[in-house]
């Protein structure tokens, strides 16, 4: 399919395998309806219309269509279970399409764990209206009561043997008509796909070399093209001599606007040269001396806060305790660091529509910011979401669509395939920002916390094109007419940016958090894996363990003096028991970690027991293995639940052990993987996870749950093993060799 | 012209001065499995096999491999059946966005091809040039052991 480039309304239709609409089948009412419509749970709210997420097709199979989309976290293939145990068929009737913003329902942007609570009630309560629907249709042409009939894998059959199916009852209709959230839902006890794990969909194709990312996209007659940057954020364009390049071989077009410069060739290869040329003979204005570098960033962020904004105050002050205990803890840039640099192709149609195959986790939203750099209607770009490589938020994906839109316009009629360097991914993708955490208590005789106080300091946690400003596209603010980039912003509850997790769960007598904001961004800032809540957990956990510490209290116990909510004391308790907390003997150079945190502190549940191994000679730190336990409220697919927590434990290791984007006051320096390590597989422990499911309760995502819990136990299992406490990510062998060393 | 033995069948394929493997795989040849990652020889993401050892085709020349024997990811799979590695790694969903996967199994074949019984510290020695940013790397090595199993 992705071979051939779907431009028109009416191929894609065809392309999807279902019809547009020959018949509505608006005037069915199922006879459970209430008079008064229930309240319409997740993105059905927003997204009412019920063939707007599911068709029936004549061929015997059932099209979900959802706006949220393939990350590598599995919300496909979750979404496919849910939707065929509501609908009572095998789940390989169902082709699942999503992130198309001509087909699907706008459910806004693929993050903050966020799939599993709107996307998947929604998908559930959908398809158990249209089997309601399909029921009565049957009971109408069968001549019997619905309550007798019974289904099995869209054939209907009554008692008196006559039957019918979906496709039959259906024929080609659509359920034009809204839902009205009265549908009863499959009894758990019958669910057959929900709550098991069932093998991801799409890895297959992607395990034996099919056709599956956008980055595999051949189209017929598709072009190349490469984009040159500036050498620095503020750099601007004086001149470039374009005639070496235009003479290169396959050479079809330099394209520059502004300061934005590009070339589209016959071939990736030839692009790539093209545009090294390019670079060579361009003249760029360069400001130099603007940034504060990576070892000034912690001053600049305390320096710089203009907007303090104080979210939590409760209980009230103790008036003083026994003791007061405060410190300080800091957290560089890091990066998303895709492994497939970010791609997308664009094809400008003779219809006037822009064609965008593309990896955006908001492919509606994006689409907008793009037409309005384009000057185009948004109705006339058509963005289609192919997966991509996993990007743990907002990455270059959104970018990549729409450079490749700026390529494709300079050569109308052929799609133009674009996709970035390494050191382009690097050093210009936006960073989760770096953040100072501060916490000061009070306690009383036995270390008991009477007040606690928690600030952070932080640039933005989201640029996101999502909400159609063109200025959040990086080429946009380097046009001959340029975007301007928004200044950076922050939001509070319930969800909050730097806030995330930044109050603490546990219940003190008097708590307060205060968020200091800059709007000023001196690196490119986005949504990153977690947002605040890596950093805010970093900090509150270590803390914790300070205090439990100073208050010759097991750091486990001391927690459960303060955490009341009962699922969370399960969590943590059940992580606890798994790792043998109370069995575990000292060794030299060994220790053991603790760390726990409610995402958002209303989401998924996770606690991390880490073992390290601390090289008393050169530092290094080796994670020895790794217990989790996770409350995903009801389960969709455990092992999807698993896979998350792993790859979510794994990647915080490797931001606290390894990572920081590093700058000097000009420019960005980390440009590849040697300059911006990760963990490798040398230094991956082996991971022990546990699940705990609430059968019943909301469906909660895990994508970001372990970030924060992982980061906090490395910290504590470190001092555990040493004696010194770290309060600086990322723990480099040579601060630990520094702290051992007094 | 690169004429060589692609995944068991002789191939010629014209191709530009300065062209890759990666891209004369991915291009000229419709192979879906190696994939770009840095063009650096850094992440693995390309791997392929040349004469059966674990090549980066993004920093190797087309015409290198002129006369020599290239396999890439789909040479383990018959047809729309997965290869004994390949359902390893579907059996312990051993991905998550499986953009690095590729290079990884060609790597892991490598491995497996001189050494059937690897132990776990081998494997993790084996496949420590490829990089994988999704956190897989757990359930690689169990997917790698229940191959050599």
């Amino acid at each position: 399919m992705l071979d051939q480039f779907r431009t028109t309304r009416r191929g894609l239709m065809k392309a999807g395998g279902y019809l547009t609409v020959a018949f509505s089948l608006s005037g069915w009412i199922p006879s459970g309806a209430a008079a008064q419509d229930a309240e319409l749970p997740g993105d059905l709210a927003d997204n009412p219309m019920l063939n707007s997420w599911i068709a029936i097709n004549e061929d015997g199979t059932v099209t979900l269509k959802i706006g949220k989309v393939e990350l590598g976290q599995g919300t496909k293939t979750s979404a496919a279970q849910i939707a065929a145990d509501e609908l009572y068929i095998d789940m390989d009737r169902l082709e699942v399409i999503s992130g198309d913003t001509w087909v699907v329902p706008n459910e806004g942007t693929t993050a903050g764990s966020g799939s599993a609570p709107n996307c998947f009630p929604a998908v559930q309560a959908a398809s158990a209206e249209v089997r309601g629907m399909l029921l009565e249709m049957a009971a109408e042409q069968l001549g019997q009561p619905a309550d007798q009939l019974t289904i099995e894998n869209g054939t209907i059959t009554a008692g008196d043997g006559s039957e019918t199916t979906y496709w039959d009852l259906v024929s080609g209709g659509e359920f034009e008509r809204e839902a009205s959230g009265n549908a009863a839902l499959m009894p758990i006890e019958e669910q057959r796909y929900i709550g098991q794990p069932i093998p991801r969909l799409d890895l297959p194709a992607k395990i034996i070399g099919r056709p599956a990312y956008v980055q595999d996209i051949r189209a017929e007659n598709m072009a190349h093209g490469k984009i040159v940057r500036p050498p620095t954020y503020d750099a601007t364009l004086e001149s470039v001599d374009t005639s070496v390049a235009e003479g290169m071989p396959g050479v079809i077009a330099v394209v520059r606007d502004g300061s934005f410069l590009g070339v589209i060739a016959e071939r990736d290869g030839q692009a790539l040269a093209a545009a090294n040329a390019l670079a060579e003979n361009a003249s760029w204005n360069v400001p130099e001396g603007n940034l504060p570098g990576n070892d000034g960033i912690f001053d600049w962020l305390q320096a710089e806060a203009t907007d303090s904004t104080e979210y939590v105050n409760t209980g009230s002050p103790s008036g003083g305790g026994a003791k007061t205990m405060e410190a300080t803890y800091y957290r560089p840039y890091h990066m998303h660091g895709s492994i497939g640099t970010s791609a997308a192709v664009a094809q400008m149609g003779d219809d006037g529509v822009m064609t965008i195959q593309n990896a955006s986790q908001s492919v509606f939203g994006t689409g907008q910011s793009i037409a309005a750099m384009l000057g185009m209607e948004p109705s006339n770009v058509h963005m289609q979401h192919i997966d991509g490589s996993g990007c743990y938020g907002h990455n270059m994906a959104d970018d990549a669509a729409a450079d490749a839109a700026l390529l494709a316009r300079a050569l109308p009629g052929r799609p133009v395939r674009l996709q970035y360097t390494r050191e382009q991914e690097h050093k210009w993708e936006p960073y989760g920002s770096a953040m100072v955490m501060n916490i000061r208590a009070n306690v009383d005789d036995e270390g008991n916390v009477l007040d606690w106080h928690y600030n952070n300091w932080s640039t933005g946690h989201s640029t996101r094109p999502s909400g159609g400003d063109p200025g959040q596209l990086l080429s946009a603010r380097y046009l001959e007419e340029p975007f301007e980039q928004p200044p950076g912003r922050d939001w509070g509850p319930s969800s909050y940016g730097a806030g995330r997790n930044a109050e603490a769960k546990y219940v003190f007598p008097h708590q307060t958090m205060t968020v200091n904001f800059t709007p000023k961004m001196p690196l490119r800032v986005s949504a990153t894996r977690g947002l605040g809540a890596f950093a805010n957990v970093f900090a509150i956990e270590s803390f914790m363990d300070e205090l439990a510490s100073d208050a010759g209290v097991d750091p486990l116990e001391y927690r459960l003096r303060f955490l009341e909510d009962e699922r969370a004391r399960a969590v943590l308790m059940k992580t606890a028991e798994e790792f043998g907390w109370d069995d575990w003997e000292p060794q030299r150079g060994r220790g053991r970690g603790i760390a726990f945190a409610q995402y958002k502190n209303y989401a998924a549940i996770t606690a991390i027991a880490l073992e390290v191994q601390v090289n008393q000679r050169n530092g290094r730190v080796s994670v020895v293995r790794a217990t989790a336990a996770n409350d995903s409220g009801h389960m969709v697919n455990p092992d999807n639940i698993a896979n998350q927590i792993e790859g979510g434990l794994i990647q915080s290791l490797s931001w606290a052990l390894k990572e920081e984007v590093r700058f000097d006051d000009t420019q960005v320096l980390s440009n590849d993987w040697a300059s911006y390590p990760i963990l490798t597989f040398n230094e991956v422990p082996n991971i022990d996870v546990h699940l705990i499911n609430s059968p019943g309760q909301p469906y909660l995502g895990t994508g970001e749950t372990s970030q924060g819990p992982t980061v906090g136990a490395l910290a504590n299992a470190i001092t555990n093993a040493t004696g010194v406490r770290y309060r600086r990510l990322p723990f480099l062998p040579s601060r630990i060799s520094d702290g051992l060393r007094g | 012209m690169v004429a060589f033995r692609l995944n068991g069948e002789n191939v010629d394929v014209d191709v530009p001065e300065n062209t890759t493997l990666l891209e004369m795989l991915s291009l000229d040849l419709n192979e879906y499995g190696p994939k770009f990652g840095c063009g650096l020889s850094q992440c693995g993401a390309c791997t392929v096999l040349v004469d059966g050892e674990p090549v980066v085709s993004c920093e190797t020349d087309a015409t290198a491999v002129t006369g020599r024997s290239v396999e890439t990811l789909s040479a383990l799979n018959d047809g729309d059946t997965a290869g004994r590695l390949q359902q390893a790694f579907i059996d312990e969903q051993a991905a998550q966005c499986g953009y690095c996967t590729s290079g990884i199994i060609m790597r892991a074949q490598a491995l497996l091809d001189q050494n059937p019984n690897p132990s776990e510290s081998e494997v993790r020695t084996a496949l420590n040039d490829n990089l994988c940013r999704c956190g897989s790397q757990a359930r690689v090595i169990r997917a790698v052991m229940r191959a050599a199993g």
